[in-house]
């Protein structure tokens, strides 16, 4: 955004014209100018100092001595959200809280660097003060509410596949470059009228019909959020504030779809804005003509609120006939062409790629399944060494009780302080990563001769030995006959799991699609739980029982083969070990559609295999340790 | 206290606000899971419903908010104050809606040992936590598929239970905690444990308005509830009094109310249809059609209800289906058809 022929001081001395702003430093004056209802901006790839200047602007632009705190991506929960205030805790004897990061920006700017990595409890917390405006403090004995209303400053540093958590993205106002940041002589000239347009905000009003159109345009633009209209909408009526307007014109209206609504574009309007010539074959033209920004059409009659036609269908149907009877464009195409203008070249395409392709979404969901892991859960009694970290709270907690007793030892000057022995030191406590969990699937059906079987457990058995030096676990479900059977769940009992192995039975029927069902549902309770799920799958393929449980080789193998293509769509490591003498094709097929490693055994000794699950397992754990 | 956006000032959201309702009416269906979308007004609806809620009466001077009439369900002091001969005065009070934040730690969700009292004094005085404020009231956790894991667990067991016992650094409390959880989440972004998703009695689905209009609305009564809270609210008592009312009389209604034999196999039968499993299915099934009819001013409960309410109580029971990528709502639907024929009674 071009930022050179800043500043033209026309209406009188002392007055901006707003439509000469541009840029970081128009987002900033409409952040000051309602900071509780824009939320903030989310400033792609900033420099550092462009992004201080940026800040610093929008910190100066809000009433006297607003402060700035910047939440470095580590915090922990207590300084986020406030906690025990431990030294004054420790010397009074009673607990003192303390305000965290958050509350102490009350009034103020958050920044948030390298918001995409943020961790989830930071991001839910962001977000429950961006919703409302506190943060609620429930943890080390505290209850509280603190007021936060701030303006979030969120800085996306992300590179490649990383992205911003949506959630977050979604609630602030703007999203913006910021290449040329704001100096401060340039905030000095606008900081009064900043602050006149703050006091005259909520006496702005707005007509209808440009709430209509905010919501049509935001729609025609493929925009599903709720927020980015109303975030629209009272950018709109900050920019008229700004412009010294009591009600919100076309230029405002304008500015808002241009600053709120064409960031948050997922798809170009399907119908070109109506052209000139009312005839004229829509369909011809498919990408709307982008009309120069220094002359916008005149405002519309406010009335002029009568188009119902607008996109209703949200996919690709033929453009709207009632447009022709249009002939005035309306609020809504104006709206749409100032976002179309406002998109970067080369976004529409990027654009249409990414709708044909199914969206941005689906990383989500493994990314935070990692984050589950590893976090802190609860404390436990012994001493703050060899790395693990004291939880002080715990600790003066199981103090407490015998402070009466303590206090009365022989030096009684202590009285206000608290005596902490030895044994109410308490460490905090992680969930730790729980390895890997080998689930084998094991087919112990007629076909499958019953010496395949006894291999099988063979390599199980020495697999078990193995694995308790490793700590791994290993899960064990056999199919034959209409059904499924965990003959042991996910176990680190190696006497156990021998038992039940050699017990295991033989005979009956090959129910593939019930087995493959079976593992993936293990696999998943598996990573669940935080730990690596590794499917080794011991079969010839050769299914004859379909998913309802009835006999017949068609329909049995249908259902494994879509039961193999479910499978593949979670990304769980598998091997599938053909037990046939000589290989199966339909073994080799289903294992492609599972996306397995196929291995042939015609005569497997148990140790072979052994080898080949240590193998797959090095590259399960490789596999999911990379997410 | 901030003002709140009133309950019948929501626009659309219908099954939502309807599984709130029902919930308020009887809470023995036990909670309320929406998943969706962001930006549908989830807490919103919550917190509406409980600024309606009319209030309650609770034992004077108990922290954990007893009920002055119920004899099982007291807490010590008051159950001993009780057995002393004390009479209990009541006091009125609103209906508590206690937010669960993430970031919450387990001393405050059981409550602990009073950190001040025991340094200052060395006295051993229990603090009671989120349960005990959520007792006869609703437990709101946003985004609960995030939750840690040992605090779900936590609540699980208070819910099921309908008390809160406490076993931590020498205090042992026990006290009352019935609550109806609601639970919000988007499950694009964490899936919900299955034990944990079960005792959810209902589940909605709530999308993004996709109809102009709609969303037009939405984004006017927002913002004029932004722009002047009063007057909004005052434009709305009327309304939300009126769902007040009708909740009064619904629950006055639901305990009355007979469910006939023949609703009872029919709720059998679909819960047989759909494979769900446990008895739970059946008897949220049960609850949740007579709290329904109760709220319909019916004077007894129908298929009609049943097969309203069905899709609310049972989506969410299913066994995972891989192959089936049908939404669970309409594979509730397809079953109600199968078994009850297409088109359904009227209401």
């Amino acid at each position: 955004m071009d930022f050179t022929e800043f500043l033209e001081p026309t209406l009188s001395d002392d007055v901006v014209e707003v439509r000469a702003l541009d840029g970081p430093l128009l987002v900033a004056a409409l952040l000051a100018v309602d900071p509780a209802g824009l939320g903030g901006a989310l400033v792609d790839h900033p420099l550092h100092e462009q992004a201080r200047a940026f800040t610093n602007a929008i910190q100066r632009l809000l009433p006297d001595h607003a402060p700035q705190r910047r939440v470095p991506i580590g915090v922990s929960a207590d300084r986020l959200i406030g906690g025990v205030d431990l030294a004054a805790t420790l010397s009074t004897g009673r607990l003192v809280s303390e305000r965290g990061v958050l509350a102490a920006a009350d009034g103020g700017v958050v920044v948030l660097p390298m918001c995409e990595r943020v961790s989830v409890s930071v991001r839910t917390t962001l977000s429950e003060v961006l919703d409302t405006a506190t943060v609620q403090v429930a943890r080390d004995g505290i209850g509280a509410t603190h007021d936060v209303r701030v303006v979030a400053v969120l800085l996306d540093e992300s590179v490649e596949d990383e992205a911003v958590h949506p959630a977050l993205v979604d609630r602030v106002a703007f999203r913006l470059n910021v290449r040329a940041a704001p100096d401060e002589e340039q905030v000095e000239a606008i900081r009064a009228q900043v602050h006149a347009a703050r006091a005259r905000l909520a006496t702005v009003s707005v007509d209808d019909s440009w709430v209509t159109a905010l919501c049509e345009t935001t729609e025609a633009f493929g925009i599903d959020s709720v927020r980015a209209p109303l975030f629209a909408l009272r950018c709109a009526r900050a920019h008229a504030a700004l412009a010294g307007r009591d009600a919100v014109a076309n230029d405002d209206a304008e500015a808002a779809a241009r600053m709120v609504l064409a960031p948050r574009a997922t798809r170009v309007p399907v119908e070109p804005p109506p052209p000139p010539p009312p005839e004229s074959a829509a369909d011809e033209t498919p990408p709307p003509e982008p009309p120069d920004q220094n002359t916008p059409p005149e405002p519309p009659p406010p009335e002029n609120s009568s188009e119902e036609q607008a996109p209703e269908n949200d996919e690709n149907d033929a453009p709207d006939e009632q447009d022709a009877e249009q002939p005035l464009p309306s609020d809504a195409d104006l709206l749409r062409a100032a976002v179309a203008a406002a998109l970067p070249p080369g976004l529409l395409e990027q654009l249409m790629a990414k709708a044909s392709a199914g969206g941005v979404q689906g990383r989500v969901g493994a990314e935070e399944q990692s984050l589950l892991r590893g976090r802190p859960r609860g404390a436990r009694s012994g001493l703050p060494r060899g790395g693990a970290r004291l939880h002080l709270l715990e600790t003066l907690r199981a103090a407490a009780p015998w402070q009466k007793v303590r206090g009365r030892g022989p030096t009684d000057v202590v009285r206000s302080r608290v005596a902490i022995r030895r044994e109410d030191f308490r460490i905090r406590r992680f969930v730790e990563r729980t390895g890997t969990t080998v689930i084998f699937l094991v087919d112990a059906s007629g076909s499958s001769a019953l010496q395949r079987l006894s291999e099988a457990k063979g390599a199980i058995e020495l697999l078990l030995a193995e694995s308790y030096a490793r700590r791994d676990r290993v899960s064990l479900i056999a199919f034959r006959g209409k059904g499924t059977e965990v003959l042991l769940p996910p176990t680190r009992a190696l006497a156990r799991a021998k038992k039940v192995l050699a017990a295991m039975p033989g005979g009956g029927g090959t129910p593939v699609a019930l087995a493959i069902d079976a593992g993936l549902e293990q696999a998943l309770a598996t990573r669940r739980d935080g730990s690596v799920p590794l499917l080794v799958v011991l079969s010839d393929g050769r299914a004859n029982i379909a998913r309802d449980g009835s006999p017949g080789r068609p329909a049995a193998e249908k259902d494994a083969m879509a039961a193999a293509a479910a499978f593949a769509q979670f990304n769980v490591s598998a091997l599938f070990v053909d037990t046939s003498p000589r290989g199966e094709p339909v073994a080799r097929r289903i294992a492609d559609a599972m996306r397995a490693r196929y291995v042939l055994l015609p005569y497997a000794d148990a140790k072979a295999l052994g080898g080949l699950v240590r193998t797959a397992m090095q590259l399960a754990d490789g596999g999911e340790g990379s997410r | 206290m901030r003002p709140v956006f009133p309950f019948s000032a929501i626009v659309g959201q219908d099954e939502m606000k309807l599984a709130l309702l029902l919930v308020a009416t009887d809470p023995t269906i036990g909670g309320v899971m929406v998943f969706g979308d962001r930006g549908t007004g989830k807490s919103t609806a919550v917190r509406g419903l409980a600024g309606l809620l009319p209030s309650m009466k609770v034992v004077a001077g108990c922290r954990y908010g007893c009920d002055p009439t119920a004899n099982g369900a007291r807490c010590d002091e008051c159950r001993a104050r009780a057995a002393h001969g004390d009479t209990l005065k009541s006091v009125s009070a609103a209906v508590p809606v206690v937010d669960l934040p993430l970031g919450a730690t387990e001393d405050r969700l059981v409550g602990a040992l009073d950190l001040e009292k025991a340094l200052t004094t060395g006295e051993k005085a229990f603090e009671p936590g989120l349960l005990a404020r959520a007792h006869r009231g609703f437990l709101y956790v946003d985004e609960v598929n995030l939750l840690e894991d040992h605090l779900v667990d936590l609540l699980l067991d208070a819910a099921a239970t309908g008390e809160n016992v406490v076993e931590r650094e020498g205090v042992s409390v026990r006290h009352p905690a019935r609550f109806v959880l609601v639970g919000s989440g988007n499950p694009e972004e964490g899936e919900l444990r299955p034990q944990l998703l079960d005792r959810f009695g209902l589940a909605v689905d709530v999308r993004t308005p996709k109809e102009i209009a709609t969303r037009i609305d939405v984004i006017k009564r927002r913002d004029a509830f932004d722009r002047d809270p009063d007057a909004f609210l005052a434009h709305w008592s009327k309304t939300d009094a009126k769902v007040r009312r009708s909740l009064e009389k619904a629950r006055s209604r639901v305990e009355t109310l007979q469910v006939s034999d023949e609703i009872l196999e029919r709720a059998a039968a679909l819960c047989s249809q759909l494979g769900t499993d446990g008895l739970r299915g059946e008897l949220t099934l049960l609850r949740t059609s007579r709290a329904f009819a109760a709220y319909e001013g019916a004077s007894e409960v129908t298929l009609a209800h049943l097969r309203r309410i069905a899709p609310l109580a049972l989506r969410h029971r299913l066994r995972r289906n891989v192959l089936d990528d049908s939404g669970s709502t309409t594979r509730v639907e397809r079953a109600i058809a199968e078994l009850w024929g297409d088109v359904p009674a009227s209401a």
